[in-house]
């Protein structure tokens, strides 16, 4: 972090499923331009916290503020009208639409439709298998391609952050690869990033910082680097001790 | 042969009409997972415009039929179901039967139990000859209103950036919204476009039989469900397809059956259903977004 304020900012942030308290008074930062990722194992609560920034679930308790306004409360679509894209588990590709059209309904926030066709049109130059089945039914398409197209459906609405949850969920390890490849890309591009994951060594490839969240809380954090070396992170990461 | 043409053109105009009355259930059911039992209620209501206006220029008689069944739809979806999005479809379902009485018995209350007769477009009624072939007017302008609509409804969904949200939120409601979409005027749009199906198909029953009462909807409904069903729930083009075929297959029914199993039509169209959906019971033509795939 350099001081300024974070782009995101989440404070004491507790999420409950009835009786079960699945995050408990969780607090994270991520700065514009950062890539922080939170690892952990199933269960832990990573979906939960993605969720309640994204405005799918209510928090119990806690401030989720983005480039310094409040935004808990605020329904899904203001969420992505305030400059939050996120990548659900399991993609979520529109199946019966076409790839362009999942594109077009990832536009949907924006009004200036040349520069739509133009992002459009760029990824279908990066992406040429995708390009060439533009026209086809997303549902058509394979797991890894269906996760770039996903990735790209909700760059389309030109957020300032995107979050990712398992992007590498259920994929081929070269086809993670590729997957990596274009965060990396986006990261580039000036987005900030709030990664998920429960794959640590991918995560820890790309990530300026690392969260490992077990049973609902944070138990270790700090660099990719700094958590290699500690000989706490695989006790944390597999919730010994943990409730 | 005249025979055989009459009754297809006739069997090919009350499928349309079932086509458009499973199309304006399964466009709400795409947006909010409702059956929407009240959809009869807006055929009623245009019904009774219809004869509250009667005597007035045709074009005022059609505004005010089309505009009422919109505005109780919209109201319908304000008043009845907003409050309820996202509730299980059981606890839907049934709150739309609770409409669909409360709005027949407020009927019954002001108006009138009993059938009454309305002579609309009752030029319409003549038999016209097309190539030596006898047919009703009315016919005709039922399949012509009926593939109009079918084409402007397709056209909407297909080409119009608004249909593509329609599309997008009846196929993952949850994703479209995070992308931006929004819900209540996807589901405000869903429910004025059912209210001007259903317009279209009142203003085509009455000048059919020449009656309003107040269950004049609910005998569509059924049939038009059922359709839907046939057609695979959740699927726009599955539902008017799923529509168009019972509504075909009772009058084909009618035509072939030996004439002392006629009145017993209705059951061998639901013998139908039941073995449709003993082989393919996710419909004929089932939304393929309803799958996963992981």
């Amino acid at each position: 972090m350099n001081g300024a304020a974070p782009l995101l900012g989440v404070s004491g942030l507790s999420i409950r499923y009835g009786a079960i308290e699945a995050v408990r008074g969780v607090s994270l930062e991520v700065g514009a331009n950062e890539v922080v990722a939170i690892v952990g194992p199933n269960g832990a609560g990573k979906t939960s916290l993605l969720s309640a920034i994204a405005g799918v679930v209510l928090p119990a308790a806690g401030r989720i503020e983005f480039d310094g306004q409040p935004l808990a409360g605020l329904a899904l679509e203001d969420v992505v009208a305030a400059g939050i894209a996120l990548v659900p588990e399991g993609r979520h590709i529109f199946a019966t639409l076409t790839v362009e059209e999942n594109l077009l309904v990832g536009a949907t926030i924006r009004d200036d439709a040349a520069a739509v066709r133009a992002d459009i049109d760029r990824f279908f130059a990066t992406f040429p298998i995708l390009g060439q089945r533009r026209s086809q039914p997303a549902g058509q398409l394979s797991g890894g391609e269906q996760q770039q197209l996903a990735i790209a459906r909700a760059l389309l609405s030109r957020p300032r952050l995107l979050m990712l949850d398992e992007p590498s969920l259920g994929l081929a390890p070269a086809v993670i690869d590729q997957v990596y490849v274009l965060i990396r890309e986006i990261r580039e591009g000036g987005v900030a990033i709030l990664l998920v994951e429960q794959n640590a060594e991918r995560a820890f490839s790309v990530a300026d910082r690392v969260h490992v969240m077990s049973g609902g809380v944070f138990a270790l954090s700090g660099t990719p680097a700094e958590l290699h070396r500690d000989p706490r992170f695989d006790a944390a990461y597999f919730g010994i001790g943990m409730a | 042969m005249d025979r055989i043409i009459q009754t297809l053109v006739d069997a090919v105009s009350v499928g349309g009409l079932y086509a458009l009355t499973a199309l304006g259930i399964g466009l709400i059911f795409g947006v909010m997972r409702l059956i929407n039992f009240a959809h009869g209620e807006l055929v009623m209501a245009t019904g009774y415009t219809l004869l509250a206006l009667f005597g007035m220029p045709l074009p005022v008689m059609l505004m005010g039929g089309l505009a009422t069944a919109v505005l109780l739809a919209l109201a319908t979806e304000r008043v009845a179901f907003r409050p309820l999005r996202g509730a299980d479809p059981a606890t839907l379902l049934i709150s739309s039967f609770a409409v669909s009485f409360f709005l027949q018995k407020t009927l019954i209350l002001f108006v009138d139990s009993r059938p009454k007769g309305i002579d609309f477009l009752p030029l319409l009624g003549r038999q016209i000859e097309i190539a030596g072939v006898r047919l009703q007017a009315l016919q005709l302008v039922v399949i012509a209103v009926s593939a109009i609509l079918l084409v402007g409804l397709t056209w909407f969904l297909r080409t119009t950036r608004f249909g593509l949200q329609m599309r997008a939120a009846a196929e993952d409601f949850r994703m479209a919204r995070m992308l931006g979409v929004r819900a209540n005027r996807v589901i405000a749009t869903a429910f004025a476009l059912s209210g001007l199906l259903a317009a279209a198909v009142s203003c085509l029953v009455v000048a059919q039989t020449g009656i309003v009462q107040p269950r004049m909807g609910l005998q569509l409904v059924i049939i038009a469900f059922v359709g839907t069903v046939i057609g695979g729930l959740g699927s726009l083009a599955g539902a008017a397809t799923g529509g168009f075929l019972v509504g075909v297959a009772t009058i084909l029914l009618q035509a072939l059956l030996p004439p002392d199993l006629r009145v017993f039509r209705e059951a061998f169209v639901f013998l139908a259903v039941v073995l449709v959906l003993l082989f393919r019971p996710q419909g004929l033509f089932p939304a393929r977004g309803l799958k996963e795939r992981i």
